[in-house]
């Protein structure tokens, strides 16, 4: 594979490199370094100052609860319907996999207001919460609901090709040997996908952690209990505060970045495995 | 070997021999077919092998596991499934549609054809066909440089545009105040120039094409590294210009991934809220998108507006749902 046998030859080859680097370099780079500068103007221990502050810090530790919840709860549920888009012959699973995309296509800022019409205090759901002492709206339980909506595909598309590929003689020779239906979920089928759920999962994690839009409008958004650091972020900067603004979020994005490697680094180590 | 096919065939030419006693064979075969073709094409003969292979895999000992394991438990992770699927996904978006109808339908087109709802929406759909047609072209550029070239810093690339996906809208919008803003980095420059990025259009172009870069770059990559590149090769050896090569061939073969990615990116740039409201401001009838024009209504308990709006923009959201199965479809079946 010589240079001159590719597409663009070296003159050409290398303007275009020129252009995408410089587009991505003033598209992303720039504003991350500055948020970065920001972020670090009075140091790293004004950065932490800044960030452990009771306000800053309830919102993050929130953030980062709730993400782990809904990603805890995208590995179960997401393998589950995985393994029913694949495995089961179920009427309208083409409709089911449509289902799984929603939340690709609807706007997070309609997922909120979606939740805010079904659990709102005079909807008849959200009153029959209400009523038996569990508040949804602007609690934590809104926050998980939302995030849970947005996250839906993560956990499945990234179980689903491994499982199509998954050998099943290696199930049927458990099954020969005798070992339950469960025994071989576990032992077999489990070790194989845990990978992809892993990797899933810490999109989601990571994708969670950068939600706002649903947010903002279900969470009810009271400091120290139903802020999270997104929408912390945004008080900030309406504020006029930008360095803890910065700051929050340089915290909240370096969390999201080690979710995003590890999820990387669990792909990429599995895909040669697939080959 | 007894393809679907040679049975047919052989059955046929025994129907035509003696009476016509059953009237199936005459009607599947057509007066120009009754020559009988003893051997089945080869396509034919090996999709037959091929259909026998898997069915003889999937029959033999797959059926009867099934059998085995349709049972309760099946039974119960099927409607575990559907039914957190109904509650996380389905209900609200019905919650939505019952309650739109519930305020009234003539109160919701009566607040969707006010001024500052029609440029709302006008606005948005500038914003969403800007970002189609950069990402279109600069997606595919990025595309082809992470795939086809090789230099030091590529991993980093590809790390970054996966990155943007993880950074937070509202972090999004701060980065560009800071640089962008009133006594941010370019600020002398831009307001010598009596240029406004912040709290103007400008700014709201950039945070659109900042969240909807990754959507045709991963879609168009992920294509390209499937096709690989020896029709480029042979196109090349053949004498074609680089240029005509690109049209030629690259270009048909990314096509349904471009497709695709297109597709995300109008989703994405429709629905963006937290970049454009913290780097537009949402000032009426200058910086409003349909997604800050909900946010302002809620606010103002203009209750209408706000509905009617998240229903709009739920159907549209939808509709190019129903583009984006089907391009995904096709992707997998290639």
């Amino acid at each position: 594979m010589s240079a001159s046998a590719r597409p663009f030859p070296n003159r050409g080859a290398q303007a275009l490199r020129v252009v995408v680097l410089g587009y991505v370099g003033l598209l992303i780079i720039l504003p991350l370094v500055a948020v970065l500068r920001e972020g670090v103007s009075q140091g790293l221990g004004g950065l932490w100052h800044v960030v452990s502050a009771p306000a800053a810090r309830d919102a993050i530790v929130l953030s980062l609860w709730t993400a782990a919840a809904v990603a805890v709860l995208n590995a179960v549920a997401g393998t589950a319907t995985a393994w029913v888009l694949q495995r089961y012959p179920l009427p309208g699973k083409c409709l089911m996999s449509w289902i799984v995309d929603v939340p690709f296509a609807i706007p997070t800022l309609v997922t909120g207001v979606m939740l805010v019409l079904l659990f709102g205090p005079t909807r008849p759901v959200g009153r029959w919460f209400e009523g038996h002492g569990l508040p949804v709206l602007f609690a934590p339980p809104a926050i998980i609901l939302a995030l849970a909506f947005i996250t839906v595909p993560f956990v499945v598309r990234s179980v689903e090709p491994v499982l199509a590929e998954l050998d099943r003689t290696e199930e049927e020779a458990a099954a020969t040997l005798g070992a339950s239906p469960i025994r071989t979920f576990w032992t077999v089928i489990i070790p194989a996908l845990a990978p992809s759920i892993a990797s899933g999962s810490l999109q989601g994690f990571a994708r969670s952690l950068a939600e706002f839009g649903s947010i903002v409008v279900v969470s009810g958004n009271i400091p120290h209990k139903t802020l999270t650091g997104a929408v912390y972020v945004f008080s900030e900067v309406e504020g006029g505060r930008p360095h803890a603004a910065a700051a929050a979020s340089l915290v909240l994005l370096g969390a999201a970045i080690i979710a995003t490697l590890g999820a990387r680094a669990i792909a990429q180590r599995t895909v040669p495995v697939d080959v | 070997m007894s393809s679907p096919r040679l049975q047919r065939t052989r059955q046929a030419s025994h129907s035509l021999r003696t009476a016509p006693a059953f009237n199936v064979a005459p009607l599947r075969f057509p007066p120009a077919a009754r020559p009988v073709v003893l051997v089945a094409p080869i396509d034919e003969r090996l999709r037959s092998t091929r259909e026998m292979s898997s069915i003889s895999h999937v029959g033999s000992a797959h059926a009867t596991l099934a059998e085995h394991r349709w049972s309760a438990g099946r039974l119960a992770i099927m409607a575990l499934v559907v039914l957190y699927l109904a509650t996380i996904l389905v209900v609200p978006l019905i919650a939505l549609a019952v309650e739109t109808v519930r305020t009234g339908i003539p109160a919701v087109a009566e607040a969707l054809r006010t001024p500052e709802a029609v440029f709302a929406i006008v606005q948005t759909l500038w914003l969403t066909l800007i970002a189609v047609v950069v990402n279109c072209i600069l997606g595919v550029a990025i595309a082809l440089v992470l795939v086809r070239q090789r230099f030091p810093g590529r991993q980093l690339l590809d790390a970054l545009i996966d990155l943007s996906l993880a950074v937070s809208p509202v972090m999004i919008g701060l980065s560009f105040l800071l640089v962008l803003g009133r006594d941010g980095w370019f600020w002398p420059v831009l307001d010598a120039l009596g240029i406004r990025v912040a709290f103007a259009f400008p700014g709201l172009v950039i945070a659109t094409l900042f969240v909807t870069l990754p959507y045709t770059v991963r879609e168009v990559a992920n294509v390209l590294t499937e096709v690989g590149e020896d029709e480029e090769q042979v196109a090349a050896t053949l004498g074609a210009s680089a240029w005509r090569t690109f049209w030629k061939v690259t270009l048909p073969n990314i096509r349904r991934g471009l497709l695709l990615g297109v597709t995300l990116t109008a989703a994405r740039s429709l629905g963006e809220f937290g970049a454009v409201l913290v780097l537009g401001g949402s000032i009426a009838r200058k910086t409003e998108t349909a997604t800050t024009y909900i946010y302002g209504a809620l606010e103002e308990r203009q209750n209408a507006g706000a509905y009617g709006m998240a229903l709009l923009l739920g159907v549209v959201s939808m509709l190019l749902l129903i583009a984006i199965e089907r391009f995904k479809s096709r992707s997998s079946d290639a």
